[in-house]
């Protein structure tokens, strides 16, 4: 479980995250969602450390991560695991060498395992026959369940996915939603997605917070999303003409439902 | 004006603080390690070799064209040459050279993997970027420079020989003795150690400028540029330091 606790930050003069407080459970998959710009890149590399808060608290696990040590922060970096929007797979080593790197980096396994659990976690996305490709040889829906495989080679407690689905086919996008739903509760890990993707919201949001300019603006899940009164979230969420026809068809099953009962 | 370069020196200075500590796995550092002694030096010897050549036969071209004259010894010109590649051309002018080839690689390539959040991959997973990238490239250069420094010697002396035995602009024997005339080892140390100090700086500074790219292709590009730049600038002016401090 994350928890995070009255997060500020800002550059310079210029708020980007205004005491956001939230708290991200285990086993299941946690979704922020907002417009580009409101702040949720800057809160997910606040939350991995790649950018440190002006002021708040982010518990792992009851284990407060800004007042960490170097080493402390370290170590907890290998219960991590990240998905990047662009995949950010190391060019120059081949998809199985990818998917081992962090094995090779703190795994005490001999080659032999480390191999092994290596091209375990490409068949488990699928991808064993492409081990010995390059990322610039594979399509970018593959590259991003190599970053998936590799993110998951160490058996991390705490995923982040920075807009996974991001320059993807909705087909492909459906796929990588599900291997990332199967694998959070297969390994039980807190998975925390950034997305703007509505399939993802409707699809795999067992618990989604709304930021809107740097505030968090509305905390519930995909079932609640359909009859929030929150006029920014309804905006965003339903800004198409499709999404608004889904909602109104859902809220007069939800009706209907009620009346019968 | 006078903020903007000591805060670079600063930054300089700090991730030359993380990049040279102790590798998570001493494995996988010499595995990069000899990666980037093939990619950075081994890579490098085709065009050090072709350079030095036709520099040392156009310098016994010269020499022997604008100084040679009666009233000079015929070994002068054996002797000038040796002495322009030992002292400046194999050292100092060789890794302006490579400045530019090898400096734009390691600014672009470190670039590159910043803008494609492949050094933020790294910090996530627990690993000290900048050791792991900047450490085995700086190492591995200044392992190999010293060999590229013998190599561009040879090959500047070959390139002389050359002019003696298909030019015809010289006899063989006057420019055999040139070369062994008044020889002091000690030139040859100065020029490994200069280049070494070289190497230092080509693979440090093109790193820094890679590493802190903020932006996307063209950033790339612009930290590429400013690497060579810089460390052009650097190699001249420790060279008059070095030279000053070495042979003064």
């Amino acid at each position: 479980m994350i928890q995070v606790k009255s997060l500020y930050k800002s550059f310079e003069d210029k708020d980007v995250l205004l005491d956001i407080n939230a708290t991200f459970n285990q086993g299941k998959t946690n979704l922020i969602i907002g417009q580009s710009g409101s702040g949720k890149t800057v809160f997910i590399k606040c939350l991995v450390g790649l950018l440190k808060p002006t002021k708040g608290q982010i518990l792992y696990d009851n284990r407060d991560f800004l007042s960490m040590s170097k080493n402390e922060k370290k170590l907890l970096r290998r219960e991590m695991g990240m998905i990047f929007q662009s995949a950010a797979l190391f060019d120059s080593l081949s998809v199985l060498e990818n998917v081992m790197f962090p094995l090779d980096m703190f795994s005490s396994d001999t080659l032999r395992d480390r191999t092994r659990r290596a091209q375990f976690c490409l068949d488990r996305v699928n991808l064993l026959d492409a081990q010995n490709k390059f990322p610039g040889e594979i399509s970018g829906g593959m590259q991003k369940r190599v970053a998936i495989a590799r993110a998951i080679a160490l058996n991390p407690k705490y995923l982040f996915c920075d807009e996974p689905n991001s320059g993807l086919d909705p087909k492909t996008s459906l796929l990588i939603d599900e291997l990332i739903h199967d694998i959070t509760t297969e390994y039980d890990m807190t998975t925390i997605i950034n997305t703007h993707d509505m399939n993802s919201v409707m699809g795999i949001g067992e618990s989604i917070i709304y930021i809107y300019q740097g505030r968090k603006e509305w905390e519930g899940t995909k079932d609640e999303i359909f009859t929030a009164t929150n006029k920014r979230l309804n905006d965003f969420i339903f800004a198409s003409d499709l999404l608004k026809k889904v909602r109104n068809e859902e809220i007069n099953d939800i009706s209907a439902n009620d009346v019968d009962l | 004006m006078i903020l903007k370069p000591i805060s670079t020196f600063g930054q300089y200075i700090i991730l030359m603080g993380r990049t040279f500590s102790r590798p998570d796995r001493m494995r996988m550092f010499f595995k990069q390690y000899l990666n980037e002694m093939v990619s950075l030096g081994i890579n490098s010897i085709g065009i050090v070799l072709l350079i030095s050549f036709f520099i040392g036969a156009v310098i016994t071209i010269q020499i022997k064209l604008n100084i040679q004259s009666p009233w000079m010894p015929r070994f002068v010109v054996g002797y000038t040459t040796r002495e322009i590649m030992l002292l400046e051309f194999s050292s100092s002018i060789m890794c302006l050279i490579l400045a530019g080839k090898v400096g734009s690689n390691i600014a672009s390539e470190i670039g590159t993997m910043r803008v494609t959040q492949q050094i933020d991959a790294l910090e996530i997973m627990g690993v000290n970027p900048a050791n792991y990238l900047i450490f085995p490239k700086i190492i591995a250069l200044m392992t190999v420079i010293p060999f590229l420094v013998i190599f561009s010697i040879f090959a500047g002396i070959i390139g002389a020989f050359f002019t003696c035995w298909f030019g015809g602009i010289l006899n063989v024997e006057d420019l055999e003795y040139g070369l062994q005339y008044s020889f002091q080892e000690w030139f040859i140390w100065c020029s490994f150690i200069k280049s070494i100090f070289f190497a230092f700086i080509i693979a440090s500074v093109s790193a820094y400028f890679g590493y802190n790219i903020e932006g996307g292709s063209i950033a790339v590009g612009k930290a590429s540029t400013d690497s060579v730049v810089m460390s052009s600038v650097l190699i001249l002016f420790s060279d008059l330091v070095l030279t000053q401090l070495l042979m003064g």
